[in-house]
């Protein structure tokens, strides 16, 4: 199989006349002497899901650290609806449009269900300080919207029920989903899941799968994510970029990766093939 | 005539500002110690420093013990208090939130500076002199006995302790477990055997500190820990806690930089300075001189 | 799954709320008027009123925004100051009154924004450290600041006297209201949501858009206005003020209300500070043990509960009475789904 050019971006067909909504150009990371990421070129479609995959410690997280500005670049240019990001923190890119989950799932434990979501809803109102402590009318139908849009996002995977749970109390697979719908909430025209099938068995994993195809049709946002789960990696995943050691091997097709020599050897040490 | 008098009145001062920073060094190392190995600011550490004082005041007016011997009974009675504490009050807490430690140590901090002061009152106790020699002098200036003694037994204590802990196997293991607490068990090393002795080792220097703090200032009353062992604190913060060459060169700080207030003439104003310098150094490099920075894995 | 939980209104609720705090007020005021209760006791009741204030906005700091301010105090004796020397400058009227306080509360909320901004960047242990040395800086300010200034302002150690007594019952209860009520509210917003998000997980909060500096300084800096807002009733109540009152003991006394009632409990704030200021009154035979009694109870419940009486449980009648209403109808129901 011809190895494609890792430059090249790889966006489907329907996204083509749009602006892409990520474009990574030359970005690389340095860690006092340690190089952790370098020579990242990537370009993900409008409504593109992706998938970034490689073996543990390749720099993926890391990456999502690089995109969402936890972490400042030490090279290149991150451009987000062809916007630079270099400049902003971690606030303003979330507010220009990137939300994540995380590796260890970070929620508001202490919180219920529908309070973690309506701080995703934060900035979707806008009453102030004095509006919220004299209950002025701004008060109540900012709030009353949120509510409902927050019951809404849980409802459409199922979890409008919990609402008042303290999330820390839900079990495994519900509080990873719990974060997707508090990412959803900060409306974002990327949304950056890492490995959201964590721990998930085979069920939850096609249920997580369905979930994110709605989630990008109903919303029309792009996904990119981290996965170890070779599934749902090939089930969903329109394009793929592999990571070793800091430096993308491989990019394409779920086919021409998945058959890529390169990869395997990444992945395995030897030839065969990529864990199904 | 003036000029080596203004000479003699620095030097002067220079001398009590090692002498009180060799205190405060001893002091910050206890700290020090027992932040890189547990992260906990021991606020009960400067009342230790109290008890010691006490036993050194009881033993030599209640039953006429030599000096030398009062002064080994208070660095004995403050390791054996060091290691009750943390057996009793801390141990119990070793997975709880950060907040629960800090207040226990507070309130281990209140109940000893209130038992003494039920049980022995709260007025001051004269301490009988435990360094008794002449001064020294160089040139012009005389250097109080009680002040060579102060510093040379503070920096052979140190010398001592650096020693240990680079060369022998409690040492190591005192280094792992403050780097890693979960590997250094899985390496075989005993954790809670190796706190305790951190702060046996933490306490028999606060119980130095306490024998030398009262050869300088021989009283004791119940509160004279706490200025002492916020101001060794802050020698802690200023060198980089968990550092102990870093306890080390913020203690002397310390101590030369009130003594460069009180040479000034603005004695009053010397607590604030201290403290001053707690904000500066915190805003400015929050790990200290010798400290290393940490991060959160996101 | 329809909701079929039956929901008291929200005028109701307000009403409610309103009837009782009135009527509190009116039965307690009465008893001071006819004497039921006696000086000594009144002025244990205007000290419960300040430590309730002390403690609700120090739980702000501690248990809602997570973090560990160990200079309380100093926000405390900035706004007796303040509003003190204001009010020896201008004289007492029905207004001076309530502004001295306004000005106390402005005056901390100022330090509480210098301090706040440094002391913000740092986490955990070193922000504690910070404000305790912030604190103990304003104790020393207070006390040798004349010196510097060449005129008598704060009196130092000969501490500030002849202070216009002007707080009384009315006055304390119905600021301890507005404080309890204006913390609630914000909390029970965007904004108070903003702040819990910080204690449970920064990292996830930025990730979210929430603007943790503007949300960290917003909870300190309230916190202190309501520190100085009570340090002016203080100096109302006592008459005179001195440096000492206001050193690091006193910001540890207010934490421990804070932590025994538990960390993120404003009723547990209110419920402790009460017990705590009127339980040495009434044990003054005890004097002595006082405080020995007062740090073992501390180690222990650290020990044991660490999360404090009530733990982060906030308290809410018309919630209470909700599951009042309904828990005859859910039985009724629990019997019907056995049935089928």
């Amino acid at each position: 199989m011809a190895r494609r050019d890792l430059r090249a971006p790889l966006i489907p067909e329907r996204d083509r006349d749009k602006t892409p909504i990520l474009e990574c150009i030359d970005l690389g990371i340095d860690f006092g002497g340690l190089t952790a990421v370098e020579d990242f070129n990537m370009t993900l479609g409008r409504t593109e899901i992706a998938g970034l995959i490689g073996p543990n410690g390749a720099g993926k997280t890391t990456v999502f650290n690089l995109l969402t500005r936890v972490y400042k670049p030490t090279r290149g240019k991150i451009l987000l609806e062809g916007r630079d990001i270099a400049h902003m923190n971690t606030i303003q890119v979330n507010k220009a449009g990137i939300a994540r989950t995380f590796q260890n799932i970070r929620l508001f434990s202490d919180l219920t269900v529908l309070e973690n979501v309506l701080i995703g809803l934060h900035n979707e109102m806008n009453y102030n300080l004095l509006s919220a402590v004299l209950r002025l009318p701004h008060y109540w139908k900012d709030e009353k919207i949120a509510s409902n849009r927050a019951l809404e996002l849980l409802s459409l995977f199922g979890m409008e029920n919990m609402a008042e749970q303290k999330a820390g109390s839900l079990p495994y697979g519900a509080q990873r989903r719990l974060e997707i719908v508090r990412a959803l909430a900060t409306n974002p025209s990327l949304l950056l899941l890492d490995e959201p099938a964590a721990g998930m068995n085979p069920s939850e994993t096609a249920e997580l799968m369905e979930n994110i195809r709605k989630v990008r049709d109903t919303f029309q946002i792009a996904i990119l994510l981290i996965e170890h789960d070779m599934n749902l990696v090939m089930g969903i995943c329109e394009g793929i970029v592999v990571l070793n050691y800091g430096k993308i091997i491989a990019k394409g097709t779920p086919e021409e990766v998945r058959n890529d020599p390169v990869v395997i050897e990444a992945y395995l040490g030897k030839k065969g093939e990529v864990p199904c | 005539m003036k000029k080596q008098m203004a000479l003699s009145v620095i030097i002067n001062q220079i001398m009590n500002g090692l002498q009180s920073g060799s205190i405060y060094a001893l002091v910050a190392l206890g700290y020090s110690m027992v932040y890189g190995i547990i992260m906990l600011l021991n606020f009960a550490h400067g009342d230790i420093i109290m008890v010691g004082a006490y036993i050194a005041w009881y033993s030599m007016t209640s039953f006429a013990a030599h000096p030398l011997l009062a002064a080994l009974l208070a660095i004995v009675g403050c390791t054996l208090l060091g290691v009750i504490i943390e057996k009793v009050a801390y141990t119990p807490l070793r997975s709880a939130p950060r907040i629960s430690l800090l207040i226990t140590a507070i309130g281990v901090s209140f109940l000893l500076e209130n038992l003494a002061q039920l049980i022995i009152g709260a007025g001051a106790k004269k301490v009988p002199a435990i360094f008794s020699g002449a001064p020294l002098a160089l040139g012009a200036v005389k250097i109080s006995f009680n002040a060579v003694v102060t510093i040379i037994v503070s920096l052979v204590t140190m010398a001592l302790l650096t020693y240990m802990v680079q060369k022998t196997k409690m040492g190591k293991a005192m280094r792992a477990v403050s780097e890693d607490m979960g590997a250094a068990q899985l390496m075989g090393i005993s954790v809670n055997r190796t706190i305790s002795f951190t702060f046996a080792i933490g306490s028999a220097l606060a119980g130095i500190g306490s024998i030398l703090y009262v050869s300088a200032y021989p009283q004791a009353n119940p509160t004279m820990g706490a200025m002492l062992g916020l101001k060794a604190f802050v020698a802690a913060v200023l060198g980089g806690i968990g550092s102990i060459p870093g306890a080390m060169i913020g203690g002397y700080a310390i101590g030369l930089a009130e003594a460069l207030v009180s040479a000034v003439g603005l004695s009053v104003w010397k607590e604030g300075v201290v403290f001053a310098i707690l904000i500066i150094v915190l805003l400015v490099k929050p790990t200290g001189i010798m400290g290393r920075p940490m991060q959160e894995k996101v | 799954m329809k909701d079929n939980y039956k929901r008291i209104p929200m005028p109701v609720r307000y009403a409610i709320n309103f009837v009782l705090l009135l009527a509190f007020l009116l039965i307690v005021n009465e008893l001071i008027n006819n004497k039921t209760i006696s000086l000594s006791y009144y002025y244990v009741i205007l000290s419960i009123g300040v430590n309730i204030i002390l403690a609700v906005s120090l739980n702000l700091a501690t248990g809602y925004l997570g973090q560990l301010p160990l200079g309380h105090a100093g926000f405390m004796a900035v706004g007796a100051y303040a509003s003190a020397i204001l009010i020896k400058n201008i004289g007492v009227t029905w207004y001076t009154v309530p502004l001295g306080m306004i000005f106390g509360g402005l005056v901390a909320a100022i330090f509480g924004i210098i301090i706040g901004i440094p002391a913000l960047r740092l986490k955990g242990d070193y922000l504690a450290i910070i404000t305790l040395g912030f604190g103990e800086i304003i104790r020393v300010v207070l006390l040798n600041i004349d010196s510097v200034l060449g005129f008598k302002l704060t009196y130092g150690a000969a501490s500030l006297k002849n202070i216009p007594k002007t707080t009384n019952f009315l006055n304390t209860y119905i600021v301890v209201i507005i404080t309890c009520f204006v913390i609630h509210t914000m909390m029970k917003s965007r904004h108070g949501r903003a702040i819990l998000s910080i204690r449970e997980n920064e990292i996830a909060a930025e990730a979210c858009g929430i603007k943790t500096t503007y949300y960290k300084t917003l909870g300190f800096v309230v916190s202190a206005f309501f520190a100085g807002v009570a340090g002016s009733l203080y100096a109302g109540y006592l008459g005179l003020l001195n440096p000492s009152s206001f050193g690091f003991m006193k910001s540890i006394e207010i934490l421990v209300m804070v932590v025994l009632g538990g960390m993120g409990s404003m009723v547990g704030s209110v419920i402790s500070a009460t017990v705590l200021t009127a339980l040495p009154e009434a044990l003054r035979a005890f004097q002595n043990y006082r405080i020995v009694a007062y740090s073992l109870l501390l180690i222990i419940v650290m020990i044991f509960k660490p999360s404090g009486l009530m733990g982060r449980y906030d308290f809410s009648l018309s919630r209470i009475l909700e599951k009042l209403l309904n828990l005859k109808s859910s039985a009724g129901k629990k019997s019907d789904e056995r049935g089928s």
